[in-house]
C-alpha cells in the first residue's frame, strides 16, 4: 500500500524573506492524518474544508522559520496521509525512515493509539492534536504522547464553571447517536457532579440525519424540535453533537425559551474565530492569508504542536529530537498561544494546560477558568483531570 | 515623557536646561483609549479629563513629535498614524504606517518614525516630513516593542512570537544582532546613558536587561506578589528615571507596578494600581508616574515622593498608551 507523504520545502512558504546561512540546523516534524469524508457543517456559512489541521501545522512551520533564520535553524514538515483503510503503523514507519522523531498526530482515538504504539513511535514524541477522549489521558495514557487538544472533561468543566457562575443549575441534556456524543455526555455528567449542577432530564436525539439542503426544511425542524424539547423545567439545554448533525437546529426552536450550550450555541473550545484577544488578531490574519478560511480548533492545536517544537529549538539551540522533547516536557517550557498566559504540559498525564474559550456564534462570551474557581497550584488545573484524580500510571 | 522613549526625553532635557522645571501640577497627560477610539486629555492639576480627541480605530502607540507641538498615534485598525495638533487638540494630518501599526519610536532628530507592523513581521520607517514610508526592515513574528538609543544609532525591536530583541543599525537598516528573551516580549527601553536596554516579557513574567555593547542579557528581573498567581504577573510598560536610579514596570493583570532599584535590579515595592496595567509615563519633573489600566478604564496617578498612588482618573475605554507634556 502506498502512503502519500511529502516534504514541504520550508523555503517555499517564506517568499521574500532572507535565506538561512550555510548549513542550517534542520528540524524535521512529521504530520500524520487519515483520509476521511470531509465534515459537512450544518451551517452554510462555514466552508467544507479538507485541510483542517494541516494548515495550522504549515503556518507554525512558517512562523518557526521566521525565527529560525535568526538562529540558522530550518524547520521542515513531512506530511503523511493514511488512506481510509490503511494502517497508521505503516505511515509511522515510513515517517521514521524519513528521519521524523517529532510527530503531530491529527488522528482519532483508535488510530492515535495505534500510531503511538507502533514500534518506531517508541523513540518519538507524539502530539495529539485531535482526540479529546478522556481515557487517552487516563487508563490509556502513554509516556510518548502529549495532548494538545483539550480533553472532553476540560471542555465540560469550562462550560460548567460558566453555567454555575450564572446560577444556571438545572440542565436538560440532549445526546446524539454517536459514541463520541455519548462520551461528551459522560463528561457533561461528570462536570455537573463536580459543580453540583443537576441534569433534570436526558433526551436522545433519534431523528434521522437529513441533508442540510432541503427546500422548506425548516418546517420539519420547527415542529420536530418543539415537541422533542418538552420536558422537565430547566435553565439551559446542553447538547452533545460532536458531528454537527443536528445541534444547530436546537437554537430558538425549543419548547421553553432557554439558551443552548455544549457542542452548539455557547461552545467550550480550544479555539474559535471569535477570539481576538491577546494578539489573536495577528494569528487569524496570518492564517487566513495562508489558508483562505478561518482557523479551526484542529488547525490551532496543530499550530501549537509545531510551535512547541520551534520554541524548544529556539531555547535549546539544538536540533536533536531527544533534547527538544526533553525541553517540552521540562519545567522551563511555556508557550504563548494567544490565550493570555504561557501554556505548559501537565506532568501526570501529558495534557496541555490551557484556558478554554466559551464561544458564542458571533462573539467571544467568556474564557474559563472562571474567576473564583481557585486551585492551590494553577487555576488552569480546575479544568480536566487534576493530579490526585488522574488514572494515568504509565508516565 | 514619550511612551516610546528617546526623542521626547531629549527634547525635554533641552527644555529643562533653559527653564525652571515645571511642577507636575502643570502636566498635561494624553492617554490613547484602544476601545473608544479616542485620546483623553487629562489636566495634571485638576486630575480630570478636560478634553477627548476622536481619532482612528484602535489607538495604541502614542508619542510626541520633537518639539511637542504634535502627537502621533498608531491607529492599528485603520492602518495609519493620526497626527494631533497639541494646541487645537484635533487630528490635523495622517501618516502612512504599513499594516496594523501598534507601537513606534521617533528618532532623536525627529524626522523618522520607526513603526512595528504587528501583522507583517516588519518594521516600517516613516519620514514624517515627506509623509512617506522610506524603508522596511524584516524582523521576527509579530513585532511589537520599539526602543531607540539616545544617540539614535541603534533601534531595538521586540517580536512577540519569535521572542527576540532585534538590534537594528539605523544607518544601514540591517539587523546586527538578535537577543533571545523570555516569552512574548513587549516593551524595549534604553537607559538614559544608552548602555542598557530593558525588555519586558509579558508571558515569561520577567524583564531582561541587555548590555548594548555586548548584546548579552546581563540580568533578568523576576517578580513575585503575594496572593497573585504567577501567570497573572505580566510585565509590559517600563519607565526609568533620567538619573538611572529608579525603574518602574507595569505588571498587567497583577494590577501592580513594580518599583525597582535600577542599579541593583532589586524590586523594592509593588504598588497597587488599576486593573490590567499596560503602560507608564513619568511626569517631566519625575515626581509622578501615570499608568494606563486597560480593564478598569482609568489612569492611576502615583506620587513618587510620597511613594503611593494618590488618585485614579477615569479616562476612555481600555486605556493603552500614555504620554505627558509639561
Amino acid at each position: 500500500m502506498r502512503i502519500a507523504s511529502f516534504l514541504i520545502v520550508a523555503g517555499v512558504l517564506l517568499v521574500g524573506t532572507p535565506a538561512w546561512g550555510a548549513d542550517p540546523m534542520v528540524i524535521r516534524i512529521g504530520y500524520l492524518t487519515r483520509a476521511e469524508e470531509p465534515r459537512i457543517p450544518q451551517t452554510f456559512l462555514e466552508p467544507v474544508s479538507e485541510d483542517e489541521g494541516v494548515q495550522g501545522a504549515r503556518l507554525a512551520i512558517a512562523d518557526n522559520n521566521t525565527t529560525g533564520r535568526f538562529l540558522n535553524q530550518r524547520f521542515e514538515l513531512v506530511e503523511a496521509t493514511v488512506p481510509e483503510d490503511g494502517r497508521v503503523e505503516d505511515a509511522v514507519r515510513d515517517l521514521a525512515d524519513q528521519g521524523v522523531r517529532l510527530l503531530v498526530a491529527d488522528l482519532r482515538h483508535d488510530a492515535l493509539l495505534a500510531a503511538a504504539a507502533a514500534p518506531e513511535a517508541r523513540d518519538m514524541l507524539v502530539f495529539n492534536t485531535r482526540a479529546p477522549d478522556d481515557d487517552l489521558r487516563n487508563e490509556r495514557c502513554r509516556a510518548n504522547l502529549l495532548h494538545v487538544t483539550p480533553s472532553r472533561r476540560m471542555l465540560a468543566d469550562a462550560l460548567s464553571q460558566y453555567l454555575v457562575s450564572r446560577k444556571w443549575m438545572n440542565w436538560l441534556l440532549v445526546v446524539g447517536r454517536t459514541p463520541e456524543d455519548a462520551a461528551y455526555a459522560d463528561a457533561i455528567r461528570a462536570a455537573a457532579k463536580r459543580y453540583r449542577a443537576k441534569i433534570v432530564e436526558e433526551k436522545r436525539w433519534t431523528f434521522e440525519d437529513a441533508n442540510r439542503r432541503v427546500d422548506t426544511g425548516h418546517v420539519t425542524v420547527q415542529s420536530e424540535i418543539l415537541t422533542f424539547t418538552q420536558g422537565a423545567e430547566h435553565d439551559v439545554l446542553v447538547v452533545a453533537d460532536e458531528a454537527d448533525g443536528f445541534g444547530e437546529y436546537l437554537l430558538y426552536q425549543t419548547w421553553l425559551p432557554r439558551p443552548v450550550a455544549g457542542t452548539h450555541g455557547l461552545v467550550p473550545t480550544a479555539w474559535s474565530r471569535v477570539n481576538e484577544q491577546w494578539g489573536a488578531t495577528q494569528l487569524h490574519s496570518r492564517f487566513e492569508r495562508q489558508a483562505g478560511r478561518w482557523m479551526r480548533p484542529r488547525d490551532y492545536t496543530a499550530w501549537i504542536a509545531v510551535r512547541a517544537v520551534g520554541e524548544a529549538a529556539t531555547r535549546t539551540k539544538s536540533a536533536d529530537p531527544a533534547a527538544l522533547a526533553a525541553f517540552v516536557h521540562g519545567p522551563d517550557f511555556a508557550l504563548p498561544a494567544f490565550k493570555g498566559q504561557g501554556l505548559t504540559f501537565r506532568d501526570w498525564d501529558g495534557q496541555l494546560r490551557q484556558p478554554v474559550l466559551l464561544a458564542g456564534p458571533r462573539v467571544l462570551v467568556s474564557v474559563s477558568p472562571q474567576a473564583g474557581f481557585l486551585h492551590q497550584f494553577s487555576e488552569l488545573d480546575t479544568l480536566g483531570d487534576d493530579r490526585p484524580e488522574s488514572r494515568c500510571r504509565s508516565r | 515623557m514619550s511612551f516610546a522613549g528617546g526623542a521626547a526625553r531629549l527634547g525635554l532635557l533641552a527644555l529643562l536646561g533653559f527653564a525652571v522645571a515645571p511642577s507636575a501640577q502643570a502636566d498635561t497627560i494624553f492617554v490613547s483609549n484602544e476601545k473608544s477610539n479616542t485620546v483623553s486629555v487629562v489636566d495634571g492639576g485638576k486630575m480630570q479629563v478636560v478634553a477627548t480627541i476622536k481619532v482612528g480605530r484602535r489607538p495604541r502607540g502614542i508619542t510626541f513629535n520633537e518639539d511637542m507641538t504634535q502627537i502621533y498615534v498608531c491607529v492599528g485598525d485603520d492602518n495609519r498614524i493620526d497626527v494631533i495638533d497639541v494646541a487645537t487638540q484635533k487630528v490635523v494630518d495622517r501618516l502612512p504606517s504599513g499594516p496594523d501599526p501598534e507601537l513606534f519610536v521617533l528618532d532623536p532628530k525627529g524626522h523618522l518614525l520607526y513603526v512595528a507592523n504587528e501583522d507583517d513581521n516588519m518594521v516600517s520607517v516613516v519620514d514624517t516630513d515627506a509623509k512617506k514610508i522610506v524603508g522596511e526592515i524584516q524582523v521576527g513574528v509579530e513585532p511589537e516593542g520599539m526602543g531607540i538609543s539616545p544617540d539614535g544609532k541603534f533601534l531595538v525591536n521586540t517580536s512577540e512570537t519569535t521572542n527576540m530583541a532585534h538590534f537594528i543599525d539605523t544607518g544601514s537598516h540591517q539587523i546586527i544582532d538578535n537577543v533571545l528573551v523570555d516569552a512574548r516580549p513587549r516593551v524595549a527601553r534604553f537607559t538614559g546613558d544608552g548602555k542598557f536596554v530593558w525588555v519586558s516579557s509579558e508571558v515569561g513574567g520577567t524583564v531582561s536587561i541587555i548590555d548594548t555593547a555586548s548584546r548579552k542579557v546581563v540580568h533578568k528581573i523576576s517578580f513575585a506578589v503575594q496572593g497573585v498567581p504567577r501567570e497573572a504577573i505580566q510585565p509590559v510598560g517600563i519607565q526609568i528615571t533620567s538619573d538611572g536610579q529608579r525603574a518602574f514596570v507595569a505588571l498587567g493583570p497583577a494590577n501592580r507596578v513594580a518599583e525597582i532599584d535600577a542599579k541593583t535590579f532589586e524590586v523594592k515595592r509593588y504598588h497597587l494600581v488599576g486593573q490590567r496595567v499596560w503602560n507608564l509615563a513619568l511626569s517631566p519633573d519625575e515626581k509622578r508616574l501615570y499608568t494606563t489600566n486597560g480593564v478598569s478604564n482609568d489612569m492611576s496617578v502615583m506620587d513618587l515622593e510620597r511613594g503611593r498612588v494618590v488618585k485614579s482618573v477615569s479616562v476612555g475605554g481600555a486605556p493603552w498608551g500614555v504620554i505627558v507634556k509639561p
